[in-house]
Order: C-alpha cells, then sequence, then structure tokens
C-alpha cells in the first residue's frame, strides 16, 4: 500500500517529516492502532515482558478445574478463546485447551531418508 | 588482510554479492510440506574442527552429521556430511509444583573442543542443561570364558579350558550419553548457553538470570547476574542472549529486549549486576514508534573469532560493534529494510517477535543471517557487498551457482524479483552456521538442513 496511506498518515502524524525511514514505520503505527484503539501505550511495559515470559506455555491445574466446575455446574464453562496465553486467574483451562501430549518419540526425519 | 582481499578480486573478479559463489551441497530432512512439530529444526551448529554439525529440533532429538574425509581424486567438493550420530536429548516434561508443561525443544547445542577421542556437547532446553558424550567403539571383547558370544551364560561346569579374551574390531558403533545433567537452576527459559575459553566452566542464561556453572559440577551453580526486579510491576527487559568472550575466561556480554548489550567482568565482583560497558545506539527521539523497542530487541549476539568485535541481530539488521567504543556500531547492515512497511501485519501475525541469529565465517571477514521466504544474507565487511540466496529444493543439483534473490519493495517489479507481499513469512530461517575453517554453511529452513560450499575449481 504504496503512495495514498502514506500521505494519510502524513495528515494524521501532522508533522513535517523528511526522513524517509520514519513514514513507514510510523504508518504501520497509525495503521495498528485503528485496528486496536485498546492498545497500550507502553508496548515495552510489563504485560507485555509478562507474556514474553510465560512464552505461551500451557498448563493445567486439576483443582482449579474441579473447583471452576462445581461452581458452574448450570452453565458452560468458557472455552478458550483465540488467546490462550492469558495469565493465571482470567481464565480457567481445560483438558480440551491443552495440546495433545506427545506420543512415542520417533528418530528425526534429518537421520533418516533423504540424504543427497 | 586488506591487500589480501585486493588480490582475490583481481584474481576472481565479482561475482554476485561477493567473492564467493556458492553451491548447493546437500539437503537433511523430509521433502513433504506438512511438518510435523517435533521436526522443526531449533539449532544448528559445528564443532571447532568444522569436521561435526550438530542439529536439535523440538521434539528434543539431537542429529550430529560428519564429515567425510576429502575425496582426493574428486576434487570438485569437499566431503559430504552423513549421519554420524542421533539421540534423544530431552523429553518432555511437567513441573508439578507450578502445573506448567517443560518444552523438550532444544534451544541451543554447544561443543566443547576435542580433547580425547570422544566428542562432548552441551544440550539445553528450556530447563536443564546436559552434558553429552559422543564416543565410538570399533572393537569389542570376544573370547569370554563365562559367556557365550551372544551374551548368555556359560555352565561354569562345562569350562575345561580358559583362555584371554581379546578385543577384535567390529562395525563402527557411535554412542551418545549423556555425562552430566545440570538442572533446576533456572526459573525462567533458558535462551543461552555458552562455554568459557578455560574449558572448564560455561554460563547459562535466561530471560532474567544467568548463572556460571563448572563442568564436572551439576549440583551447584553461581548466580552472577540477576535483573530480576523486586516488584515484576517494574519489569522493563529481559535477557535475550548472552555469550562468553572468544580469548579472555573473566569476560562475558548479554543483550537485551531493548537494544542494550552490557559486557561484564567477573573479576569485578561476584554479581556482574553492574555492568563494565554498556553498549548502546542512541535513537533519534523524532524516529520512535509503538514497534521502535520491539524492533530493536536483540535477538543473537555473537563475538568474532579475534574477539576484537561482536555482533548483534535485531529485527531488521545486524550490527557490528568494537568492544572499545560503545555508543554505536562501526558497521550496520540492513538484512530486510523493506519490511518497515510491513510492521502493522508482522506484529500481528507475530512475526515481529521472531528471533534470527547471526554467525561469522572462520576470518570475520563475512558475516550471515536468515530472513524470510527461505532467504539468508551475506554481508561481506571488507568489500562492503551482500547477497541474497534461497535455500530452496529447486536448487539441488550439486554444484549448481546459487543465483542471487532481489527483494522489490515497491513499484515496478523487475524479472526474477520478488515482491516483498510474496514474501512466505511461514518460511523463516532463523538458524545458520558457518564452518568455523571453509566456505561451508549449513542453513536450516523449518524442518531441512541445507549444506552450502563454495565453488572449488
Amino acid at each position: 500500500a504504496g503512495g495514498p496511506g502514506c500521505y494519510v498518515c502524513y495528515w494524521l502524524v501532522g508533522d513535517t517529516q523528511e526522513k524517509e525511514g520514519i513514514l513507514p514505520e510510523r504508518a504501520e503505527e497509525a495503521k495498528l492502532k485503528a485496528k486496536y484503539p485498546s492498545l497500550g501505550q507502553k508496548p515495552g511495559g510489563s504485560d507485555f515482558l509478562m507474556k514474553r515470559l510465560q512464552k505461551g506455555q500451557k498448563y493445567f491445574d486439576s483443582g482449579d478445574y474441579n473447583m471452576a466446575k462445581a461452581k458452574m455446574k448450570n452453565k458452560q464453562l468458557p472455552s478458550a478463546g483465540p488467546d490462550k496465553n492469558l495469565v493465571t486467574g482470567d481464565h480457567i483451562p481445560t483438558p480440551q485447551d491443552l495440546p495433545q501430549r506427545k506420543s512415542s518419540l520417533v528418530t528425526s526425519k534429518l537421520a533418516g531418508g533423504q540424504v543427497e | 588482510m586488506f591487500l589480501k582481499f585486493s588480490l582475490r578480486s583481481v584474481f576472481y573478479g565479482a561475482g554476485g554479492g561477493n567473492d564467493i559463489q556458492w553451491c548447493f551441497s546437500q539437503v537433511k530432512g523430509a521433502v513433504d510440506d506438512d511438518v510435523a512439530e517435533a521436526d522443526i529444526i531449533s539449532t544448528v551448529e559445528f564443532n571447532h574442527s568444522g569436521e561435526l554439525l550438530a542439529t536439535g529440533d523440538k521434539g528434543g532429538r539431537v542429529v550430529i552429521f560428519q564429515q567425510e574425509q576429502e575425496n582426493k581424486i574428486q576434487s570438485h567438493s569437499r566431503g559430504e556430511y552423513n549421519v554420524y550420530s542421533t539421540f534423544q536429548s530431552h523429553e518432555p516434561e511437567f513441573d508439578y509444583l507450578k502445573s506448567l508443561e517443560i518444552e523438550e525443544k532444544i534451544n541451543k547445542i554447544r561443543w566443547l573442543p576435542q580433547k580425547n577421542a570422544a566428542q562432548f556437547l552441551l544440550s539445553t532446553n528450556d530447563k536443564t542443561i546436559k552434558l553429552w558424550k559422543i564416543s565410538e567403539r570399533d572393537k569389542r571383547p570376544e573370547g569370554y570364558n563365562l559367556k557365550e558370544e551372544d551374551g548368555r551364560y556359560r555352565d561354569p561346569t562345562t569350562v575345561t579350558t580358559l583362555r584371554v579374551p581379546v578385543f577384535r574390531p567390529m562395525d563402527l558403533m557411535v554412542e551418545a550419553s549423556p555425562r552430566r545433567i545440570f538442572a533446576n537452576a533456572h526459573t525462567y527459559h533458558i535462551n543461552s548457553i555458552s562455554i568459557n575459553s578455560d574449558y572448564e566452566t560455561y554460563l547459562s542464561a535466561d530471560d532474567l538470570r544467568i548463572n556460571l556453572w563448572h563442568l564436572e559440577i551439576t549440583d551447584r551453580s553461581f548466580n552472577i547476574v540477576d535483573i530480576k526486579p523486586a516488584n515484576m510491576e517494574e519489569l522493563t527487559e529481559v535477557i535475550t542472549a548472552a555469550e562468553f568472550h572468544p580469548n579472555s575466561c573473566n569476560t562475558f556480554v548479554y543483550s537485551s529486549s531493548k537494544g542494550t548489550i552490557r559486557l561484564c567482568d567477573m573479576r569485578a565482583s561476584a554479581l556482574c549486576d553492574r555492568h563494565s560497558k554498556l553498549f548502546e545506539e542512541p535513537e533519534d527521539p523524532s524516529n520512535r514508534s509503538f514497534f521502535s523497542e520491539i524492533i530493536s530487541s536483540i535477538s543473537d549476539v555473537k563475538f568474532s573469532h579475534s574477539g576484537r568485535y561482536m555482533m548483534t541481530r535485531d529485527y531488521l539488521s545486524v550490527k557490528i560493534w568494537d568492544l572499545n567504543m560503545e555508543n554505536r556500531p562501526v558497521e550496520t547492515y540492513q538484512v530486510h529494510e523493506y519490511l518497515r512497511s510491513k510492521l502493522c501485519s508482522l506484529y500481528e501475525n507475530d512475526c515481529i517477535f521472531d528471533k534470527f541469529e547471526c554467525c561469522w565465517n572462520g576470518s570475520d571477514s563475512v558475516v550471515m543471517t536468515g530472513s524470510y521466504n527461505n532467504f539468508f544474507r551475506m554481508f561481506d565487511r571488507n568489500t562492503k557487498r551482500d547477497i541474497t540466496l534461497e535455500a530452496s529444493r529447486e536448487n539441488n543439483k550439486p554444484r549448481t551457482v546459487l543465483k542471487p534473490r532481489k527483494v522489490c519493495a515497491s513499484g515496478k517489479r523487475k524479472k526474477d524479483e520478488i515482491s516483498v507481499d510474496s514474501l512466505d513469512f511461514n518460511k523463516k530461517i532463523l538458524h545458520t552456521a558457518w564452518h568455523p575453517k571453509e566456505n561451508i554453511i549449513a542453513v536450516a529452513t523449518t524442518n531441512n538442513l541445507y549444506i552450502f560450499q563454495d565453488k572449488v575449481n
């Protein structure tokens, strides 16, 4: 999205930047904020890094799960949304959310098959 | 060094991005596009002589290739790499206390220099480092008195004469055995291991801490860097990579998610929280955007073989730093600057967090790093020329010279160029390695390992 997009963002940014390198990055930033208005102001903030520290690890606590099940006997348990990286307390993972445990370990394909 | 390079240019002329003409040599791995997660290659490393090449994958397996002895008659190519040993290094675990899964993915492999007939390497997943011994067995004892050749015990009453067992040759067997397991020292995910030049100690780094180990001692390690804030809400940066200096056994560096590198001297104090040097390129505040910090995060740091320089890789560039100058890099190479106008979508598909590695050639004159669409880039520090090549099965005839690739950033696309929007961002080359002495490179795509060599006339 070359020309027109750039000009639009030129207005939004509202200043007279001369350097080539800035316009694309700021244009991209404007695009992102347009899509996600609630995006935090500090991308390097602790929420962001905390997620990084957890690295999308899946977990399952049978105690939490059973207690949640008991509390919500008649209601549907909330299933995981697209974001499976929620920290503890925000969401109770269910066994369905977890990736399948790996089955028996086989030899790497690098060690067998095609050798040229 | 400069004079030598000029002479080479005169003799060989300009060949693409630099004087070397790269040819396809081998490719390892499955052909099919349907990639099993376990087959995703997560690390590639040559040993100190270059004779062995190790890979680690997401399934916790290590495969070691060995270069066959050069065929003197067929001098058009160097020895091929064939499977030498393969073993399961790490297995999936479960941390019961925290109800967390521990991935078996091999994050890093580092070789020890060879001291005797056996080879040793360190391999690590997120939590545990293991020292593996790879040894050859080419003879076995035969002629036991109390055992048959197949291992069954003989009835002692049937033994009428005694003989001395002897060693007889057998088919070569390569065995890998875990000699040390260094566990329970990291709360966060290990991203780096680095063996010290004293060959007795090594460091392991996770997001917030760096530990020093002795190779012989598994039940104790010393914490040498701790950047965990007392209040986790105040966390602003994490450790992304760490490496020991190749010659000074008291010096190491670690990089951060904010684009800084700290050099520490272990002689200064037991806990190296205060750096001896801080390498950071000043940023023009008017250039700052939402993405600035994310793309400045350093994904890899590597000392040059000489120890005079270090190289860092951030999302869009490779920087060479002179250890004597902290305020800016001495060289900066753009890997894929055309991605700057795609940062929004790269953030949405998480590609902006991809961790590319980088490496030096043996003489520190050329550096290499990966990109998307199975492209990888080389930068010649002397000639200032660069080249983009592709790891693809389409060019897989041995000794076929690879054709340089070009990405067209915008506007009119020339013939043979690829437009940015056609790039496949699922085909990423994160791991590359350069033979310590020769122009042989190993390039890992998602699940295949490519070996390229320079054209030997």
